[in-house]
This record gives C-alpha cells, structure tokens and sequence, in this order.
C-alpha cells in the first residue's frame, strides 16, 4: 500500500519535474533563436531577451565612470561624421555637438543616475502586504487548526488549582504560600 | 605588455618600464615589496602621496595610451578613497584627447564631482586648477554643457 502510494508520489514529482525542464529548454531555445546578435546593448531592466555576458557589457555606475564598452555600437552616417569632427579641435563644437558625443558614448549622466526612486515604497508596501497575508493565515490556522483548548485554562479550574496550592504550602518560607495570609484567608 | 587586472595595485610595464613584469618573474612576494599599493602593511613600504601622483600621473601620461588603459585606470583610479589631484586628472584629460574621446573626458569630471561627495568644494577647486587645460582642449564641463542638471 505504501510503496504503491510512494511509487503514485514519485511518479506525479518526475513528471512536474519532466514538465518544468522542457518548459525551461524550450523558452531559453525560442530566446536564443529570437536573438539576434546584440553585443550586450541592453541596459534597460524591463528587457528580458537574454543578454551575451560573454561579452563587453555596458552599465551605468557610479564608481565605474568609463564602463566596457561604449552605449551605442551602431553610428548612423550623422553620428559617425559627428565622431570625425570629433578628432579635430573640440572647441570647435557646439554644445550640442558636444552632449550628443556624450549621449553615443553614455546612456545617463551622474545627475541622472543619482536622482532619487521610489522603488523603496514598493519594497515596504510589499513586506507589510506579506506580513498581512501571514496573519490571515495564523489566524485561519486559530479557527481551523489549534486542538481545543485545555480545561486547566478555565477560571474554575484555575481557582480551585491556586486553592491546593496554598493548601500544599507551596514554597512557604520565601515564595508563593508566604505571601498569603492563612489567619485572615487573603494575600498580605 | 599582459592585461591582468592585478587587484589593487595599478602599475603596468608601461612607463615604469624598467619594473616591466615578465611573466616568469610574477611572485606575490615581488609585488609585497614593491611600493605599488598603498597598503598599510606594518612591514612594507608605504607609498606617499607625491609618490602615489606621479605614478598616477605618469600612467596616464603615455603617449600611446589605448582606451582600455584609460578605462581602466579612471575605474580603478575612481575606486580608490580619495579624491585624484588635478596634475592627474590633467593628465587623464589629455589622454582623452589623445584618443578624441571628449566623452570620456566630460564623464570624468562627473566622476570626480561625484567623488567628492558631500564636500562640495572640492569640484570647484578642482574645476579651477583644470581651467587652462579645459579651454586649451576645449573640453566643456558638465555644468556648461546642462547635464549636471536632470
């Protein structure tokens, strides 16, 4: 009966098992098959193609001010001459010239890197939501789980269990029974 | 010459040339001993500032430098704890122009200004030692150019 339920079990696991690997091949093969060639051009976190960290990668960090590589690898005709002119007098270009040289080279500034975000609201939100949910749970588990409870917890019980107590002399010289006052039936 | 990021110490066979690192000669105990890192090593010796400057000043000073060195060196230069004296960021800029990267050269500004952190006048100080060099090479600084600015 046991290895037969053990054998069910172990059947139904290897087939989840079985059923996540494939699952897992078959996505990460479509990704690779949907990429085409990208030399780790991918700064954004919403992306989720895979990246190639086998090569130069490019980041915005702050302790890293010249990253691996430059942000943009593909120059459109404008930009590439903009990189010519960029190999004479740099005094000779306008500011503007100037800020898209940096924005070829650069995805965001310092300032930019350095501006706050709110992404902390939505790390406390999340904890107090989780903490909620598990005090669902606890107490669900109060109404459904928890056996009945104990008899020594009513107050008759308790009464009557204090009343031995005095009657045993417990601890009668320091403790418990020496603070009751036995000729006058209360507590000193 | 070998690319090996040697973590923490930053000399390569480049213009220290006599102190080249063959390959068969690369013992830990050769780089213990030579003032390359400024460890506090109780035993070793520990480089002083001037020291520290021109090594850094010499690096970036190579005329041939190729942008992976420059990278290298501004990352490694802006890991360490401190804020670079201008003579090196001098150097460092010209090296930027030497390769025609005013990118480069702008972004380390930022770099430094970010260094500093909150003792905001040393970007200041900084930007003034560096004028001569800016408008000699053209280069513009952040503030100039808007990007300080969101």
């Amino acid at each position: 009966m046991l290895k037969m339920m053990l054998q069910l079990i172990a059947g139904r696991v290897s087939s989840l098992v079985a059923r996540r690997a494939t699952l897992a091949l078959t996505t990460s093969s479509a990704r690779m098959a949907s990429h085409a060639p990208d030399p780790g051009n991918v700064t954004s976190p919403e992306v989720t193609e895979a990246v190639d960290m086998s090569r130069p990668m490019y980041w915005d960090r702050l302790d890293t001010p010249l990253p691996d590589k430059l942000y943009k690898d593909e120059l459109s005709a404008a930009e590439k001459s903009l990189k010519e002119k960029e190999k004479g007098p740099w005094s000779q270009l306008t500011n503007e010239e100037k800020i898209a040289l940096y924005r070829l080279s650069f995805h965001q500034t310092y300032a930019e890197m350095n501006q706050p975000k709110s992404e902390w609201k939505t790390v406390v939100g999340g904890i107090f939501f989780f903490v909620g949910f598990t005090a669902l749970v606890v107490w669900w588990q109060r109404v459904y789980v928890y056996p009945p409870r104990p008899r020594t917890f009513d107050d008759e019980w308790q009464a009557k269990q204090l009343q031995r107590m005095l009657d045993m002399r417990i601890n009668p010289i320091e403790g418990f029974s020496s603070k009751w006052d036995y000729e006058k039936g209360q507590w000193k | 010459a070998v690319r090996c990021a040697i973590y923490g110490s930053v000399t390569r066979g480049g213009p220290i040339g006599s102190s080249a690192i063959s390959v068969s000669h690369v013992t830990r105990v050769a780089l213990l001993v030579s003032p390359l890192a400024s460890r506090c090593y109780s035993h070793g010796k520990v480089e002083s500032d001037e020291e520290f400057d021109a090594r850094w000043v010499t690096y970036f000073s190579k005329p041939d430098i190729d942008a992976w060195e420059l990278k290298k060196g501004m990352n490694t230069l802006i890991g360490y704890d401190l804020v670079p004296e201008a003579k090196i960021l001098d150097s460092a800029l010209r090296a930027c122009r030497r390769l025609n990267d005013l990118a480069s050269a702008i972004r380390i500004l930022e770099a430094v200004k970010d260094k500093a952190g909150p003792h905001k006048d040393i970007y200041p100080y900084l930007i003034q030692e560096l004028k001569p060099t800016l408008s000699e090479l053209g280069i513009s600084t952040p503030e100039e150019l808007g990007i300080d600015k969101l």
